[in-house]
């Protein structure tokens, strides 16, 4: 691969990613940076107008607490995430991100978001945290933003970076590849923030053809964060918490629209209830089996409970929460209205967000105000930015956090200089959108305070960027070496294809560690099988192949996603009981126990290359 | 096959450097064939159907056609962005067709201030971050109670 280019761009704070998280950084790095005399640069893989989780668009911003309004405290959102967590949660993160969120979305606002009010001006509520949004260009507008306040030669799009730069337990960079351009990246920087998504497609979606793609959380968000800071040897915690949405079935389109601002029930195929039919069943996971709402992995596993039992399908009653709606308006001219309003409120919620669940009502013929909706669980994700928690185990605020909590900048990994935000960060659930943008804001001041404060960098090894770059682009030479030994391409004994190879990790990881055919459950005797046959995944890794750029960006997605994968394999199994049922069920374990209120915490060392698991205590605030 | 191109409208973006498809794609799916002077998706499996090519398209050249392996035939949603709103036109199986239209943005293109006109603080050391406490609408950050000092 001699032909490729080696760029290398020397900053100071280096933001990966361009969701919004890194656009959250990407401004608030910018102000702080021009003040301090610094130089900021953000790598995304994709164009930062429509890269990451919002690049279709939201129909709601779901964390704004309105504290100015005195509608909420920080302390009752913290509340809020503990419970729907079962107790494992980072309240001092959580606590951070919630006294800052509402500043993040005033600054939305005046970007261009259109946010829903009403005849008074204030912000119209889908829920008691959530707002309605005119959000198609959402992230649009915060891109724009966060290029304007960079400057454009300050961003590089279309380089995906693979890997960590690491000298002396320092991370000082990074490297990866242009997507479009024989160009090998080597990007030097005094501080390093991480804020490059959650994962797709470690399990095995629900629909196997034309439909693969069709995630509910985008099939680009690849694994790439929980990658770099594992194998930068940062501590990673709750790996195991991963997120199962129910959604509209197969084209996942979302429900809360429906279940929040529509008031809309769910039942199984016999008309039950299921919330109301398997409430005994809360009994077992109290204390959080009696708050209010009902922690999101509960109501996911009284809905499996009757999926498991038969009683299926189960629908969204779209048409029963119109006609209730609609039945309060008494004036029939005002209630003709009332209709027409919810009608375009019901499809902008898709046309927003989820395009594919329009195409799926208008191809089934499905009027919501006439006939119910199915919904179903999603395949298993990890995003630590909604009712997951995986991420980074990330220090907290020096103002808020307890000492156990606090080695450094608020947001700083275990490993000195690396910063994580958004999907990145664990333990701190709940951000969404307005969060994660919120929350990259204050990594990225931490960030660039760090950078102040430890001007002079540990030199960087040639001989080790030499190696990584011939390990990066091995792919394509393995190709070009054996492609002819064969007639078919894909067919070759030499090498495996990034596709067939993620079809071989998703099987097992939906076989073994509690996919969507085995109805979420799993046990140790799976778990271990799943590791033996991972770690000959893993091996196999080395013999990826890849005859375009595109496809090497494939073969370096699966092997973001193998670690992804192992590190939740092997933290399900460390974690001996069952705690989130609706996300998965360890059918050995089949009970939560009070001795695990503790965060399970993974660390990979790389001289090694051993995994150490460990418990952290549970610091609560409130 | 999610997006796709209509080889008729298609025009290769005018050999720009690259088309708009391939520009924004977020999961560098659409590609110019050389010979054609036309674009293409090169793998439809992987595509999430989330229009932003059929949205910038500069001659309304892309469609989504819905999931094959999944959805029943005969539907299309067409959007039709401009710089302020987005018209959708959904034409259901039976033949139905509805619309709606829809704001995108308040300000004009380009225009977004990373400050929205909120007043700074200027300590490096602060939790108050860029525009706050002014952006946040109070005097000072909400309070939150400290474990720093106990533990």
């Amino acid at each position: 691969m001699a032909k490729f280019e080696t760029v290398e761009v020397q900053t100071d704070v280096l933001i990966l990613g361009g969701g919004m998280a890194a656009c959250g950084a990407a401004v608030e790095a910018a102000y702080w940076a021009k003040k301090n005399g610094l130089k900021v640069t953000l790598v995304d893989k994709a164009c930062m107008e429509r890269s990451g989780a919002v690049a279709m668009g939201l129909s709601a911003i779901n964390q704004y607490v309105g504290v100015k309004d005195g509608q909420n405290t920080v302390k009752d959102y913290v509340e809020y995430v503990r419970n729907d967590l079962m107790g494992i949660t980072r309240e001092d993160l959580v606590a951070n991100i919630a006294r800052h969120v509402d500043s993040t979305v005033h600054l939305f606002e005046k970007w261009g978001l259109p946010i829903w009010t009403d005849e008074k001006g204030a912000y119209v509520h889908e829920g008691r945290w959530q707002l309605m949004i005119n959000g198609e260009s959402y992230k649009i507008v915060v891109a724009e933003a966060a290029k304007n306040a960079l400057g454009a030669e300050n961003v590089y799009e279309r380089v995906f970076i693979t890997e960590p730069i690491v000298e002396n337990g320092r991370c000082v960079g990074a490297v990866g590849f242009s997507t479009r351009e024989e160009k090998f990246y080597v990007f030097k920087a005094k501080a390093v923030l991480a804020a490059m998504g959650g994962a797709v497609h470690v399990f095995k979606p629900r629909s196997g053809g034309e439909g693969l793609g069709r995630s509910w959380y985008p099939p680009f968000n690849s694994g790439a964060s929980a990658y770099f800071t594992i194998k930068a040897g940062a501590e990673m915690t709750c790996q195991e918490v991963r997120f199962i949405p129910v959604r509209f079935k197969d084209a996942y389109g979302p429900v809360g629209a429906w279940f929040l601002l529509f008031k809309s029930r769910a039942t199984n195929g016999l008309g039950e209830d299921y919330m109301q039919t398997n409430k005994t069943e809360l009994e077992k996971w109290k204390p959080y089996g009696a708050v209010k709402p009902v922690p999101a992995n509960l109501r996911n596993w009284l809905m499996m409970l009757d999926v498991m039992a038969g009683k299926g399908p189960i629908f969204m009653r779209t048409e029963e929460a119109i006609e209730k709606l609609s039945a309060a308006v008494s004036d029939p001219k005002e209630r003709k209205k009332k209709l027409k309003d919810l009608e375009s409120e019901a499809w902008e919620d898709f046309l927003d967000m989820t395009i594919s669940q329009a195409i799926l009502w208008a191809a089934t013929d499905t009027m919501p105000e006439e006939r119910p909706s199915e919904i179903a669980a999603c395949e298993p994700y990890f995003i630590g930015s909604h009712s997951g928690a995986s991420g980074a185990w990330v220090s907290g605020p020096e103002d808020i956090a307890p000492k156990q909590y606090c080695w450094g900048p608020a947001n700083m990994t275990t490993v000195k200089g690396l910063f994580a935000a958004g999907d990145a960060s664990g333990a701190s659930s709940h951000k969404f959108s307005s969060g994660s943008h919120t929350e990259g804001r204050i990594a990225a001041k931490s960030a660039v305070r760090f950078a102040v404060e430890n001007p002079s960098m540990p030199a960087i090894d040639n001989a080790k960027i030499e190696k990584l770059r011939e390990r990066i682009l091995r792919p394509m030479e393995l190709f070009e070496t054996h492609k002819g030994a064969t007639t078919d391409p894909d067919v070759n004994p030499n090498y495996i294809r990034p596709k067939q190879y993620l079809f071989r990790l998703q099987k097992l990881m939906d076989e073994y560690a509690g996919g969507v055919s085995t109805n979420f459950t799993t046990s140790e005797k799976l778990l271990n099988k799943g590791l033996e046959l991972l770690k000959a995944l893993k091996e196999d890794s080395e013999k990826l192949a890849a005859e375009t750029l595109h496809e090497l960006m494939r073969v370096w997605e699966n092997i973001h996603r193998t670690w992804q994968a192992e590190s939740h394999m092997r933290t399900i199994l460390f974690r001996d009981e069952t705690r989130w049922p609706g996300y998965y069920f360890r059918s050995d374990r089949p009970q939560m126990k009070e001795d695990w209120k503790v965060f399970a915490n993974c660390t990979y060392n790389p001289e090694k290359n051993e995994w150490e698991m460990k418990k952290r205590e549970i610091l609560s605030i409130y | 096959m999610p997006s796709y191109v209509i080889t008729e409208k298609c025009d290769g973006c005018k050999a720009l450097d690259k088309t708009a498809c391939q520009h924004i794609c977020p999961n560098d799916l659409m590609v110019l064939d050389k010979e054609t002077k036309k674009a293409y998706n090169r793998d439809p499996q992987m595509c999430w159907e989330c229009m932003c090519c059929v949205k910038i398209c500069p001659v309304q050249a892309m469609e989504v056609r819905g999931y094959a392996d999944f959805v029943p035939m005969g539907a299309m949603v067409t959007p039709l962005r401009s710089t302020d709103s987005i018209m959708w036109t959904i034409k259901f199986r039976s033949g139905t067709l509805k619309r709606f239209k829809f704001p995108i943005r308040t300000t004009p293109e380009g225009s977004a201030v990373p400050d929205g006109g909120f007043k700074s603080s200027d300590d490096l050391k602060s939790p108050l971050l860029f525009t706050e406490p002014d952006s946040s609408g109070m005097k000072e950050l909400p309070p939150v109670k400290s474990l720093s000092k106990v533990a």
